[in-house]
């Protein structure tokens, strides 16, 4: 036969395959709808935590390099400036900064903020600079409207005295996925706040001359410091890199029931035909077709359905995450959180994550189709028509 | 409409191949669109020494993963078990668990 000869053959097949799929037309359309909501669900999970993973590696490049923390009885504690002029003095280490930062639970929202001293504010007590999401969780009450420079925030301090300070600044909308819940405030507003005496630190940044000496520097903080922990630049990249891995917490549990829906979808098809495609089979072998054609029939059956529903899911999932911002995945992303920050992930996407949602739903899929068609086929025709 | 049902198909099958080329297309036209506020967001890290994504602002391990230490999920008594959502959501940060010779990250 020649190639033209065999492409015609496969649109006949095709051309009746189509038919016998639409004389059974709610049970297929239900078919797709299910599976395209299989591979929409896998596609979703796959494209958002890539994507986020992505952009957690590019902005978090320039993390310090190390942190050190102070710990005791297993919990991180304060840490006294004294430390950083030992620090200072390792070999390899170019500066040694203080952070003062924490959280503040603001009773009047509900809402947790972090709160980070800035050198910016050193001699500006009384001012702050808030990020978007505490601009909106702040508007509560009787006010409608989003705080605004020169609107005032007041704070509970540790000594039950109210402190109460003007915004000076928004951060943009740009950075809300860093700066959603961050206040920046003056030492001095910090100290009143939280009652922290003088030379104490939440812990210390360091920066490295060469950063190929960063786990030698930190093995040396240890030996030098054995209450501390320092926390290097890519502990806090490959965190970001396995916090979302598909194959852990909650987003496996995601994955596994699609994929057992899938399987049973898959199960459902591998079992068996229905009477009335085991009758049609026997009626193509009564009028002459071969076994290889019923086959090729099936396998273009399988097809047509598996790569509309391939299509269909992987376009909506990503219209759901890099359009609509994850919506579906909103409340589990939210859990208790009154403050939650409003962002749109830039699409990062590749060929694998198509090519593993592939194998991993049309192709199996379209294999079960075969299989009991197969085995339909092969058993005498008259036999199959009288079943 | 269509003169054969298959015509039908393979223009579905195109118009599908089309719309997957469309969304990388898209993909690549933000990312480039975006490099501006990726560095924006680079610099705020950079300038203000922050170490953590903005994602989960219910507890604080959640807030700040890579900063927290094994105990804290625990709260302040044995018994308390973690049960913050976000905690379910997210996979323990990895030097958490590195069991090492160095006594460089305590646990």
């Amino acid at each position: 036969m020649s190639t033209m000869g065999a492409l015609e053959k496969q649109r006949y097949l095709l051309d009746f395959s189509l038919s016998s799929l639409g004389r059974r037309k709610g049970k297929n359309i239900a078919l797709v709808v299910v599976y395209t909501f299989v591979i929409f669900l896998l596609a979703s999970v796959l494209f958002f935590t890539h994507s986020l993973k992505k952009e957690a590696s590019l902005i978090l490049r320039d993390a310090p390099e190390i942190t050190v923390q102070k710990l005791a009885a297993g919990r991180q504690e304060l840490i006294p400036a004294h430390y950083i002029d030992s620090l200072e003095r390792i070999r390899g280490v170019q500066s040694v900064a203080p952070r003062l930062w924490g959280y503040y639970y603001d009773a009047l929202s509900g809402a947790n903020y972090t709160l980070m001293v800035n050198g910016a504010l050193k001699d500006r007590a009384g001012e702050i600079i808030i990020g978007n999401g505490v601009s909106r969780r702040s508007a509560t009450g009787k006010r409608s409207r989003s705080l605004r420079k020169n609107d005032i925030i007041p704070f509970k301090t540790y000594d039950g005295s109210v402190l109460t300070l003007k915004v000076k600044g928004l951060f943009s909308h740009a950075s809300e996925l860093t700066t959603s819940d961050l206040i920046l405030v003056s030492e001095t507003d910090f100290k009143k706040i939280f009652s922290i005496a003088d030379g104490q630190a939440t812990d210390l940044v360091l920066q490295v001359r060469n950063s190929k000496e960063l786990a030698t520097i930190g093995a040396k903080i240890t030996q030098l410091h054995p209450d501390t922990r320092s926390i290097l630049r890519e502990d806090i990249l490959r965190t970001y890199d396995v916090v979302f891995d598909w194959r852990g917490g909650v987003i496996i549990l995601v994955l596994s029931s699609a994929f057992f829906a899938f399987i049973i979808l898959a199960w459902d098809k591998a079992t068996g035909l229905s009477a009335e495609e085991k009758r049609e089979i026997g009626v193509l072998k009564a009028i002459g077709w071969e076994t290889s054609d019923i086959l090729l029939m099936k396998f273009w059956e399988g097809a047509a359905v598996s790569l509309s529903s391939f299509f269909l899911g992987i376009i909506l999932a990503y219209l759901h995450i890099f359009l609509a911002s994850a919506m579906l995945f909103e409340p589990v992303l939210k859990g208790w959180s009154v403050l939650y920050p409003e962002f749109r992930l830039t699409p990062y996407i590749n060929g694998y994550q198509i090519a593993v949602l592939f194998f991993l739903t049309v192709i199996p899929y379209t294999v079960a189709t075969i299989v009991p068609s197969w085995r339909s086929a092969t058993i005498d025709p008259d036999s199959v028509m009288r079943m | 409409m269509f003169a054969r049902k298959s015509d039908g198909f393979f223009t579905a099958l195109l118009a599908g191949g089309v719309l997957l080329g469309l969304m990388f297309a898209d993909a690549a036209i933000s990312q480039r669109l975006d490099l501006d506020s990726v560095r924006r967001r680079r610099e705020v890290v950079r300038v203000l020494t922050l170490t953590d994504l903005c994602l989960f602002t219910e507890a604080r391990y959640t807030r700040h993963p890579s900063m927290a230490d094994l105990h804290a999920p625990f709260q302040e008594h044995p018994m308390s078990l973690e049960h913050f959502p976000s905690g379910a959501v997210m996979a323990v940060p990895p030097h958490l668990n590195r069991r090492e010779s160095a006594p460089r990250t305590q646990r």
